[in-house]
């Protein structure tokens, strides 16, 4: 039985680190049913691992991910199967199959996982390309598509087999503002429509404060920030008000850690 | 040093325990994929096998050539040039048709399974997999291990075929040799044992080079070097792999 006064993805106290880096540190997020939860921080904070972390793709050092109070790091390969097929993810590039065209790409998910007629098969899979604006290119194979349209393919693919959970990486990349603003909208439009939850990892600040109800901004492997974007953006937080008003000097250093730039110049740093 | 080759003897001994565990997983799922997804094993058959039917055959026909020639050139300083079909029909069956067959494979069925696998991988095209709960070693690994498997001793034997075409070609049209003893004496002197030793070659190096070619790919590290380096091991470690078996079931046969 669901237990809807908890959070649908509950992460406690999670440590996670790739070699001797520690990506994340004690970190608690609770993303919200039916809502879309925007995680956002600066590049190389571990956006996209935290998606393979709630998927897991990836298992933490320490600490517990909970989906429908289910610890995901205890179940068997059937069971997580059985779990991942309520998940839809989009990559960040696509990761369409590139040997079969855009139709059977979405078309992938129900052969494998239904014995749907091709007849059926068909309507769903020309009903969601017809969503994200791209039932002309059915033939196409994914070499031919740009960037932006590998990336609609991979969401009519993702939300084919109609999951409860949506997760985006990156959604906003590489779109033309016609794309980006109908992709917006149909974030919000099959969230609320459908009654489905949403993880939206993005840079994109503008785009996620129409998006989203919940953003989370990570920072050091913590969460620095967490709120609606109103409260996100009105806050008194020098790192977070420097990430959402997209300063260069604040709290988060745009030069990663080097040696005195003058010195290194004059070569003396190699002495 | 003495650390370094310990830790090195440790790794190849990983290593090596877990492309066991890999072949065993491969093979507990192959009975599934044959039954119930015929079609994605037929499919890597073509692949692997039809693709590499014209550099097989090509090869075949100018070994057996090269077989003809120094068969007979070396055969007629004891007056005994007739017996050309005899000496290239057991250099290709028991040898030369398996163990070529074997490295050509790995050069052109190999590398193509090597780096599309980690190309697949790096394009996160197996993590997408994944996420649509759908066993990436079942759907994309043991097909194309079938289909390497099912396609080499069909090679070798292709290979070995066309090989006596180009050796009869050479020995018999071009130098003269009586095609009669070409035939009677390869006939007589060949046992059903010596075709099956390279029917078991064949077969060992079909498991052999498709095991190593898709653990390449699915071990390759995500980038363009990565992927580069996983399709170079796969020729390197499946040439030096099928010499060293190909010693071994010689040698249990003799």
């Amino acid at each position: 039985m669901i237990d809807s006064s908890k959070g649908l993805i509950e992460i406690r106290d999670l440590d996670y680190s790739r070699g001797h880096r520690e990506i994340f540190k004690g970190l608690n997020i609770s993303i919200e049913r039916g809502k879309v939860t925007a995680i956002m921080g600066p590049s190389g904070t571990g956006k996209t691992t935290l998606l393979r972390l709630i998927t897991r793709q990836l298992v933490p050092d320490h600490g517990t991910i909970l989906v429908d109070g289910i610890d995901i790091a205890k179940l068997n390969q059937r069971d997580l199967y059985k779990l991942r097929r309520r998940f839809g993810m989009l990559f960040q590039n696509g990761a369409l199959l590139t040997d079969i065209n855009v139709f059977e790409n979405v078309a992938f998910p129900l052969r494998e996982h239904t014995r749907l007629p091709n007849r059926l098969i068909r309507h769903v899979v020309l009903t969601k390309l017809h969503a994200v604006g791209l039932r002309g290119a059915a033939d196409m194979m994914p070499a031919e598509l740009s960037g932006g349209m590998a990336r609609r393919v991979a969401l009519a693919r993702a939300m084919v087999m109609d999951p409860d959970i949506l997760i985006y990486d990156e959604p906003f990349v590489g779109l033309d503002p016609i794309s980006m603003g109908v992709i917006v909208r149909l974030v919000r439009k099959m969230n609320d429509a459908l009654g489905i939850s949403s993880i939206l990892v993005s840079h994109d600040v503008q785009e996620i404060a129409t998006v989203s109800d919940c953003s989370y901004l990570i920072s050091d492997g913590k969460v620095a920030a967490s709120g609606s974007p109103d409260e996100l953006s009105n806050t008194s937080s020098e790192l977070v008000r420097q990430f959402m008003h997209g300063m260069a000097d604040g709290p988060v250093a745009f030069h990663f850690a080097a040696p005195n730039y003058a010195e290194q110049l004059l070569g003396r740093d190699v002495e | 040093m003495l650390r370094e080759t310990w830790y090195t003897l440790i790794d190849f001994v990983r290593t090596f325990g877990a492309l066991q565990l890999f072949f065993l997983r491969l093979l507990i799922n192959s009975p599934t994929i044959i039954l119930r997804r015929g079609g994605l094993v037929v499919k890597q058959v073509y692949n692997a096998g039809a693709l590499s039917l014209v550099i097989i055959m090509v090869c075949g026909l100018f070994v057996g050539g090269v077989l003809g020639l120094q068969g007979y050139s070396n055969l007629l300083k004891f007056n005994a040039e007739d017996s050309v079909g005899t000496f290239a029909a057991f250099s290709l069956l028991k040898e030369l048709g398996p163990v070529i067959t074997a490295l050509l494979f790995a050069g052109r069925a190999g590398t193509a399974l090597a780096s599309e696998i980690g190309l697949m991988k790096a394009t996160d095209q197996l993590s997408a997999m994944e996420m649509m709960a759908i066993n990436p070693l079942r759907r994309v690994l043991v097909p194309r291990f079938l289909g390497g498997v099912i396609s080499m001793p069909f090679l070798a034997a292709i290979f070995s075929v066309v090989g006596l075409f180009g050796a009869h070609i050479v020995a018999v049209n071009l130098l003269g040799v009586d095609p009669g003893a070409f035939w009677q004496q390869m006939q007589s002197t060949l046992e059903i044992s010596d075709i099956n030793e390279g029917i078991i070659k064949s077969f060992v190096f079909g498991v052999v080079a498709s095991l190593l070619a898709v653990w390449e790919g699915y071990n390759a590290i995500p980038t363009a070097e990565g992927v580069s380096r996983a399709t170079t091991r796969t020729v390197v470690i499946t040439a030096i792999a099928v010499l060293i078996i190909d010693f071994m079931i010689t040698a249990s046969f003799i």
